[in-house]
């Protein structure tokens, strides 16, 4: 059986990213773990995330799986989920200015104060909430999902200057941003595909499908 | 086309049950959290909140045991309030599958509670339970105060600054509860709703009051609200989630259908 190793470095909560990958595929059997070992043996890998970008490397320096992370980037499918999207970037401005791992290009930037929709209301910051999900160009990720399905999203930061080669999805808030990326191996989302019903258990079904090639 | 409008059903759960009374009083059963829950997500609801209402310590248990159980099969996001005062309290709600906890009682006699809380889990997961009751006398300009114990009592604070507060210590969401209209399916305290909403920067969910369609829509667009909840219309079947929101973008609100 094909295995998913969930990253466990101490942030949040895993029980839903947990179920909702059991749920996902069958034929997946799923590991939270903190264990070097135990991650780098698996199939896949899901770096999950939710809080604030700080405590988060801390926690990946504290623990040496930020090593672990740049490791399975190489050549393994690897899922980057909210925070564990954003730190795989080069650089955060959240909490004044964190460096992140570095594996992709671009930085998280937050959104800025003032924001109004086209009918002149106050957008609220954190971006919380279902949005759409425009897909760019076909890939794995997005496979049986409908262009412009809503994603479960919660976040102020988000990632910028990522390049267009590397986005496969965006959506609007009220300028477009970048919301999934994909480079080789690796592919990210700042929504959270398991608490977004069914295109979210689609989405990770795809990923546990992906050989991380095609 | 953006970020939709969220409809929020609330289960409160007292003894395992979900249960709703008026104003406070005169519970009907409701029936069983996790079947109610599972019909939710059925019908499209894009959140379910738990209010756990007698919050006994027996209840705790309960109240974990069954965040678990739908946190397994529902995959959309779920908040958790009622009697949450440690931080033991919300770790163990996140852990059981919560994404988010809301803060009522606690904050008023604590405030740096809420600071601590967003510091150790995120603003994200932190949403501030405020209920407000309108105080001024009839012709001055209007005023809310918190109140707490279910409406009884009365804290001197007022509604606008304390969400202010509460935003600046790191709350994610304000979850604005009228205690003069809670239950009374009269509809929302829209000028509360739209006072509050427009003096923090994070979402507004509106509460209290809902008992027509109408309401939902005037939550959002006079209310300005970010998100609307209610429980009775949806409980007992008046409506379904999936009505509501048709019925929402029928009248030009963005929702997830």
């Amino acid at each position: 059986m094909a295995t998913v190793a969930v990253i466990d470095y101490g942030m949040g909560n895993l029980h839903s990213i947990e179920k909702a990958l059991k749920t996902a595929s069958a034929h997946t059997d799923v590991i939270v773990s903190a264990d070097k070992d135990t991650i780098l043996s698996a199939d896949r890998v899901v770096f999950p995330g939710v809080g604030a970008i700080r405590d988060c490397m801390n926690a990946l320096h504290n623990t040496g799986l930020d090593d672990t992370i740049k490791q399975v980037a190489k050549d393994k499918p690897l899922l980057g989920i909210c925070i564990g999207m954003q730190a795989l970037l080069q650089h955060s401005e959240e909490n004044g200015g964190i460096d992140c791992l570095g594996i992709l290009p671009g930085n998280v930037v937050r959104f800025p104060k003032g924001l109004k929709d086209s009918s002149k209301n106050k957008l609220k910051i954190p971006h919380m909430g279902w949005n759409e999900v425009n897909s760019l160009k076909e890939n794995p990720l997005f496979k049986k999902i409908g262009q412009d399905e809503r994603f479960y999203f919660v976040h102020s930061y988000y990632v910028d200057n990522v390049g267009n080669d590397i986005t496969i999805a965006t959506s609007k808030y009220p300028k477009e941003f970048p919301c999934a990326l994909r480079f080789k191996n690796i592919v990210a989302v700042q929504f959270h595909p398991e608490k977004s019903q069914h295109a979210g258990l689609q989405l990770l079904t795809n990923f546990l499908n992906w050989d991380g090639q095609s | 086309m953006g970020l939709a409008k969220r409809i929020i059903p609330c289960l409160d759960v007292d003894n395992g049950r979900v249960v709703k009374g008026v104003q406070f009083v005169d519970i009907r059963d409701a029936g069983d959290p996790v079947e109610i829950a599972r019909r939710y997500d059925k019908e499209g609801a894009d959140e379910i909140t738990f209010l756990d209402i007698t919050a006994s310590s027996d209840d705790r248990e309960t109240m974990v045991h069954l965040v678990e159980q739908v946190a397994g099969e529902v995959f959309i996001p779920l908040t958790v309030g009622g009697g949450i005062r440690t931080l033991e309290d919300i770790r163990r709600m996140l852990k059981a599958g919560a994404d988010k906890v809301g803060i009522n009682t606690a904050a008023i006699f604590n405030p740096d509670f809420v600071k601590q809380a967003a510091e150790r889990f995120g603003s994200q997961c932190i949403v501030v339970a405020i209920d407000a009751k309108c105080v001024s006398a009839k012709g001055e300009p209007k005023r809310w105060e918190i109140f707490t114990h279910g409406g009884r009592k009365k804290t001197g604070l007022d509604a606008i600054e304390w969400a202010i507060k509460m935003v600046s210590y790191g709350a994610g969401e304000i979850l604005l509860t009228s205690m003069d209209r809670d239950g009374t399916k009269i509809g929302f305290d829209l000028e509360l709703t739209r006072a509050i909403s427009e003096a923090v920067e994070v979402p507004v969910i509106a509460s209290g009051g809902v008992g027509t369609l109408d309401h939902l829509v005037e939550g959002v667009t006079k209310g300005k609200a970010d998100a609307v909840l209610a429980a009775s219309i949806f409980h007992f079947a008046e409506f379904t989630i999936g009505e509501a929101k048709q019925y929402m973008q029928n009248h030009g609100i963005e929702v997830r259908l």
